[in-house]
């Protein structure tokens, strides 16, 4: 009998599984999210102060110093992580290429909310052909891989950093206009907007000034979530030469140039390689985080 | 099987590849005369009046997108600047190599991740699940291109196993499939870890359970199939991600695909083979999706019911 019951008991424990979203193990490692948001701090300073951090300038060559190792595998020379082929302090270029990678996907993440989420509001509010032309241009984003169409666009306009970071802004646009349409479409059915709508406010204050402070925040969730992604992108495509173009550096430019020389100088490609990896991983982990946390549609 | 659904998603999967070669139609009429570009700058006018007349140029903009349309449709994107033979044949001649390296990457994610996340989710809160979660999200941060030179490093240059380029033996395959199928295999291993999550929580999993059955029975034939339909869906939307990997693995790996064929295009500025690659891969894309969006009424009745019970209403 009470073997039974203990069985019993066991088998009520397997079932009594509380209902929880996956939080892919994250909220048993606060610390792990404590150090990605320490590393992502780091990286927003080596961005922000390139030009007082970095010993040697990304563009200052030296004919003697080239190919060095990272002083501890006994390089000489001075250079903290190796020089590469033309003698240019690693180092020195990695922090210039987390600024310009940083700035990228930065700004073109934020264009690309600000333009989906402005896209989002116009189908909530207008509804009809407004909104079938907004979700059938979404659907069709969504259905052509985006690296595809920036190859496109880049070998039939040829390449230049304004392209680039526009292309950059339109990655991902479609997320945001079709989480922002869903949730202006139901808020402004809730009372707040009714009542200040009836009250005589209608358009642009009603939308802006009322639902949109009520829906930013899984917005802001989703723009964290997509950061990692549009960094993998400019990565991606300054990698196969089609980006960020000589003389500016960026990660994935300089892991791509790095490639050829793996035999020798393995450090020119790796050191950017691991900054993007621990950046983006840092990133997703501190997205993650957030979204267990704050955002409220998935409780 | 509801034929009204499948003519409305028929004809959406043809509006979306329209849509793209219209896209296509537009930047490439955006990018300038091919004329100018093309022939030296210190050509008599005749001869680019002639270019302009022979490829098209010279006549109203609705007739070039209609005759774009129609070979389009012919399955000619022009001939390819640097073999000088028809894009289309440039581009097919890669298709199997793409094919290949894909699905195989694909079968790898689908036996690595898949069980991974099962188990996962069956020991929950141990070593294993955590072990399993932290290659999940390692795997899912790691860039394609900087797999593939960890793994070169690793094994071409330091331990000279494997071969770093090329693709006569499988030897050749080992590296790319890894760099490829690492991310989507962790992937599925999250995604597949939630989803059995989920339903080995739901009501008839314990009758399953009262009924008797055994554990191995329990997961097999109540809790994965039901637990499938989540991670299908998530299969046919980031294919786009597995086609957007494979041309940065074909690339680093020098595998003579299509991916490579784009890249090198691209840089030639080769926009036959660009444009035809753009839309091959377009249909490719659309047919998948239409073809999993019928799958689902086959692996989910509730869905299949619910498009019945649509379409009822409709007659109504």
């Amino acid at each position: 009998m009470t073997v039974e019951l203990a069985r019993l008991k066991q088998d009520n424990r397997r079932f009594r599984v509380r209902f929880r979203l996956p939080s892919f193990g994250l909220q048993r490692f606060p610390a792990a999210v404590a150090a990605a948001a320490g590393f992502l701090a780091l990286m927003a300073i080596c961005a922000v102060f390139a030009d007082m951090l970095a010993p040697y300038s990304y563009e200052e060559q030296s004919l003697l110093g080239r190919l060095q190792p990272p002083f501890w595998l006994g390089g000489s020379g001075g250079y903290l992580l190796g020089s590469d082929e033309l003698g240019r302090d690693v180092f020195s270029r990695t922090l210039f290429a987390i600024r310009t990678s940083m700035a990228v996907a930065l700004l073109g993440t934020v264009i690309g909310a600000l333009f989906g989420t402005f896209l989002g509001f116009l189908a909530a509010r207008f509804r009809g052909w407004v909104e079938d032309l907004v979700m059938m241009l979404v659907d069709c984003q969504a259905a052509m891989p985006f690296l595809i169409i920036a190859l496109a666009v880049l070998a039939f306009m040829g390449n230049n950093l304004v392209l680039f970071i526009a292309l950059m802004g339109i990655y991902g646009w479609e997320k945001y206009a079709r989480v922002a349409r869903g949730l202006v479409l139901s808020a402004q059915e809730q009372g707040y907007a009714l009542a200040v709508h009836s009250l005589g406010s209608g358009g642009f204050r009603l939308y802006f000034k009322h639902i949109l402070p009520n829906v930013l925040s899984p917005l802001i969730v989703l723009l964290t979530l997509n950061i990692p992604d549009t960094i993998l992108m400019e990565t991606t495509l300054s990698f196969l030469g089609f980006g960020i173009q000589p003389p500016r550096t960026s990660l994935g430019l300089t892991l791509g140039m790095g490639r050829d020389y793996l035999l020798t100088a393995w450090w020119i490609a790796v050191v950017p390689g691991v900054v993007i990896f621990l950046t983006t991983l840092s990133i997703s982990l501190v997205g993650d985080w957030l979204r267990d946390r704050f955002d409220p549609t998935l409780q | 099987m509801n034929f009204g659904f499948v003519l409305m998603k028929t004809l959406r999967a043809v509006v979306t590849v329209w849509l793209v070669l219209t896209f296509v139609f537009i930047v490439l009429r955006l990018s300038g005369d091919p004329a100018s570009r093309l022939l030296p700058d210190d050509i008599d006018p005749q001869t680019v009046a002639y270019y302009r007349a022979e490829w098209g140029r010279d006549r109203p903009l609705w007739e070039q997108y209609a005759a774009y349309f129609t070979s389009a449709a012919e399955g000619s994107f022009g001939i390819s600047f640097r073999d000088r033979r028809p894009a289309l044949e440039v581009i097919l001649e890669r298709v199997p190599a793409t094919l290949e390296l894909g699905l195989l990457s694909f079968a790898f994610a689908i036996v690595v991740g898949i069980p991974l996340g099962v188990v996962a989710a069956l020991k929950r809160n141990t070593v294993f699940d955590r072990l399993a979660m932290s290659f999940a999200v390692l795997g899912y941060a790691m860039p394609y291109f900087f797999m593939g030179v960890l793994l070169i490093l690793l094994f071409s240059l330091q331990l000279r196993w494997l071969p770093s380029s090329g693709s006569s033996t499988w030897w050749h395959l080992i590296m790319p499939v890894l760099t490829l199928g690492t991310t989507p295999a962790a992937m599925f291993a999250r995604f597949t870890r939630s989803s059995v999550l989920e339903v080995m929580n739901k009501p008839f999993i314990r009758t399953a359970r009262a009924k008797g059955a055994l554990p191995w029975r329990e997961i097999v034939f109540h809790a994965l199939p039901n637990a499938a339909i989540p991670v299908v869906t998530v299969m046919g939307l980031r294919l786009g991600e597995l086609i957007g990997g494979a041309v940065v693995t074909e690339t680093v790996f020098a595998w003579p695909g299509m991916g490579r064929l784009l890249v090198g295009a691209v840089a030639n500025r080769d926009l036959a083979v660009v444009q035809g690659i753009v839309v091959l891969i377009a249909i490719s894309m659309v047919t998948v999706n239409l073809l999993l969006d019928l799958a689902y009424g086959w692996l989910d009745p509730r869905i299949r019911t619910a498009r019945q019970e649509g379409r009822a209403e409709g007659r109504a």
